[in-house]
C-alpha cells in the first residue's frame, strides 16, 4: 500500500468539537500532514486556537503557495476554497461558495485527490449538509481511504450519511474508533 | 462544484493533463489569452465546471467549440475568469483605506487609482463612496480593468442582485460608513442599481495583466485576490508591473489572504498593514528584477 502522505478531513455542524476529539488522539509523531475544511468556525483564529488546545500536532492556518507540511495540522481560512496542487502547496480561490459552502470540502477533496491519489485519507465528520459527499468518491476513485462518521454517532449525521450515500467508505466507524485507525494507516 | 465536474476529475489525470495544455494552446494561439501560467488546481476546475456547463463531453470537446465557434470564446472568459466579489467585502481594508490611506492621498491635486480585475464592479463603486465621502473624488482618475468584457459590461451597468443590498450595506457600516448605502443605490423588483454618478470619473477598459502592460502612474493599485489564481513567475510579473504602475510611496491593496513570500518584486514594498495587505512602493525600487 502507498504510504499515506497526508489526511484532508472535512465537517461542517458539530465540527469543532469533534475535530478537537480526533485531533487530541492522532499519534504526535505522525509523519503525515492533516488538512482541515470546517464551515462551522464563526472565526478561523477561534478554531485554530480551539484546536491548538486539543492536538497532539501544531495547528495552523493552511497559507497560500505555502508547502503542506507533514505532521502539523492546517486548517482552511474562512470564505475562501482551499486547494492542493500536485507541487503539494497551497492554492486559495474566490470562485463561488458550492452549495452554500466557501471553503467547500468538495472542493479540497477533489484538489487533493489528484495530488495524492492513494496516498491520501479522506474523513468526512459531522455536519448538517451534503459538501464533501461527491470530493469523497473523487478520492476514492483516485485511489485514496475513506473514513466516514457512523450517522448514529454524529452530532449532525447529514454530511456522513451523504458522504456514505454517494461515495461509500473503506471505514464507517465512530469518532473514538479513528485516530487509532488513522494511526497505524500512518505509522505501519 | 457540481457531481457531474467532479465525476470527471481524477479518472486519468495523465489524460487530464494532455487535455488541458490542448485547451489553453487554443486560447492563446486562437484567440491571444495566455492561461499557462495560472495556479493549475483552479483553473482545471473552471474548466471541467465549462465542460459541465457547455454539456460537452470532455475538454477536448470543449476545445474543438472553442477553435471552431466564433461565438464561444466570452462564454469560456466568462468561466475562466473571477466575477465574484461583494461591495465592501472585507469591511476593515476599507476602513483603513478610509482612515490612512485616503488623507495620505488627499496632499494630491490629481489622484489617479487603478483597479485591476475589477470583475463585475462592487469594489470600484465601494470605492467611489469612499471617495466621495472624503471629498476627494472630482480629482480622481480611476481605472477599472479586467480582461471580461462581459464583467465590465456588467461593472458599468452597477446592477447586482438585490437580496445582496443587506449585507454589503451591513459591511458598508461596518468600514466605517457615514451615510446609508441605501443613498447611493436605487432598488426596483429584484435589483439594486448604483447611482450612476459614482462612475463619472471611472473608465473601465479591457486589461489583461498576462499580457498587457503599464498604462498609467497611480497613487493607489488595488488588485484583490486575483494573484491567488497566478502561479509564482506570473505573481511576480504582476507585482513588478503594480510597482513600476505605482509612484513613489504609493499604495497596493491586496486580497486579505495574499502571500508575496515567494516573489522577489515584493522587497519593493513596505508594509502599510501586512495584516490587511496594505503596502507602499518604497522610494526608489531597491532591486532589479528584470526578467524575473
Amino acid at each position: 500500500m502507498k504510504a499515506v502522505e497526508t489526511i484532508v478531513i472535512g465537517c461542517s455542524t458539530g465540527g469543532p468539537g469533534a475535530l478537537a476529539r480526533l485531533l487530541g488522539a492522532l499519534d504526535h509523531r505522525l509523519p503525515a500532514s492533516v488538512v482541515v475544511c470546517s464551515h462551522a468556525a464563526s472565526s478561523p483564529h477561534t478554531l485554530c486556537q480551539l484546536l491548538a488546545q486539543h492536538s497532539t500536532l501544531p495547528v495552523i492556518e493552511a497559507c497560500e503557495r505555502e508547502p503542506v507540511r507533514g505532521g502539523m495540522v492546517q486548517v482552511a481560512p474562512p470564505d475562501y476554497h482551499l486547494l492542493i496542487e500536485r507541487g503539494r502547496r497551497f492554492a486559495l480561490s474566490i470562485d463561488e461558495p458550492v452549495g452554500f459552502s466557501r471553503p467547500s470540502i468538495d472542493v479540497l477533496f477533489s484538489s487533493a485527490a489528484e495530488a495524492y491519489g492513494a496516498g491520501l485519507i479522506a474523513v468526512i465528520l459531522t455536519g448538517a449538509n451534503a459538501d464533501g459527499a461527491a470530493g469523497l468518491a473523487c478520492v476514492r476513485r483516485a485511489g485514496g481511504v475513506a473514513i466516514v462518521q457512523q450517522p448514529d454517532d454524529a452530532a449532525a449525521p447529514a454530511m456522513p450519511r451523504a458522504a456514505l450515500e454517494l461515495a461509500g467508505a473503506d471505514h464507517c466507524l465512530t469518532l473514538d474508533e479513528m485516530a487509532p485507525l488513522i494511526n497505524r494507516l500512518c505509522m505501519t | 462544484m457540481n457531481p457531474v465536474a467532479l465525476n470527471l476529475s481524477g479518472i486519468d489525470p495523465e489524460l487530464d493533463d494532455i487535455e488541458l495544455n490542448l485547451f489553453v494552446s487554443a486560447m492563446r494561439q486562437r484567440h491571444g489569452y495566455d492561461f499557462a501560467q495560472y495556479a493549475p488546481a483552479s483553473l482545471k476546475r473552471r474548466v471541467y465546471q465549462l465542460v459541465e456547463q457547455h454539456h460537452t463531453t470532455n475538454i477536448s470537446t470543449l476545445t474543438g467549440r472553442l477553435l471552431h465557434d466564433p461565438t464561444f470564446l466570452p462564454q469560456v472568459l466568462e468561466g475562466l475568469s473571477v466575477p465574484v466579489s461583494d461591495m465592501f467585502r472585507d469591511p476593515p481594508v476599507f476602513r483603513a483605506l478610509r482612515e490612512q490611506v485616503l488623507p495620505a492621498l488627499s496632499v494630491h491635486p490629481r489622484i489617479t487609482i487603478w483597479q485591476a480585475g475589477c470583475a463585475r464592479g462592487q469594489e470600484i463603486y465601494s470605492l467611489a463612496i469612499l471617495l466621495e465621502e472624503a471629498g476627494l473624488y472630482d480629482r480622481c482618475q480611476i481605472y477599472a480593468t479586467d480582461f471580461n468584457d462581459a464583467a465590465l459590461r456588467q461593472a458599468r451597468e452597477g446592477i447586482y442582485p438585490a437580496r445582496e443590498a443587506q449585507a454589503w450595506s451591513r459591511n458598508y457600516q461596518a468600514a466605517g460608513g457615514t451615510c446609508s448605502l441605501a443613498d447611493y443605490y436605487s432598488a426596483r423588483y429584484d435589483f439594486i442599481k448604483l447611482d450612476q454618478r459614482l462612475r463619472r470619473n471611472v473608465v473601465f477598459a479591457d486589461h489583461n495583466l498576462v499580457t498587457d502592460a503599464v498604462f498609467c502612474e497611480a497613487q493607489l493599485v488595488l488588485c484583490r485576490n486575483v494573484l491567488i489564481y497566478f502561479s509564482n513567475p506570473l505573481q511576480n510579473r504582476v507585482l513588478a508591473m503594480f510597482r513600476d504602475s505605482l509612484l513613489p510611496g504609493g499604495f497596493l491593496c491586496l486580497g486579505l489572504r495574499e502571500n508575496l513570500a515567494l516573489a522577489p518584486a515584493a522587497r519593493d514594498f513596505e508594509a502599510l498593514d501586512s495584516s490587511l495587505r496594505l503596502f507602499r512602493r518604497c522610494p526608489e525600487p531597491v532591486h532589479d528584477h528584470e526578467g524575473g
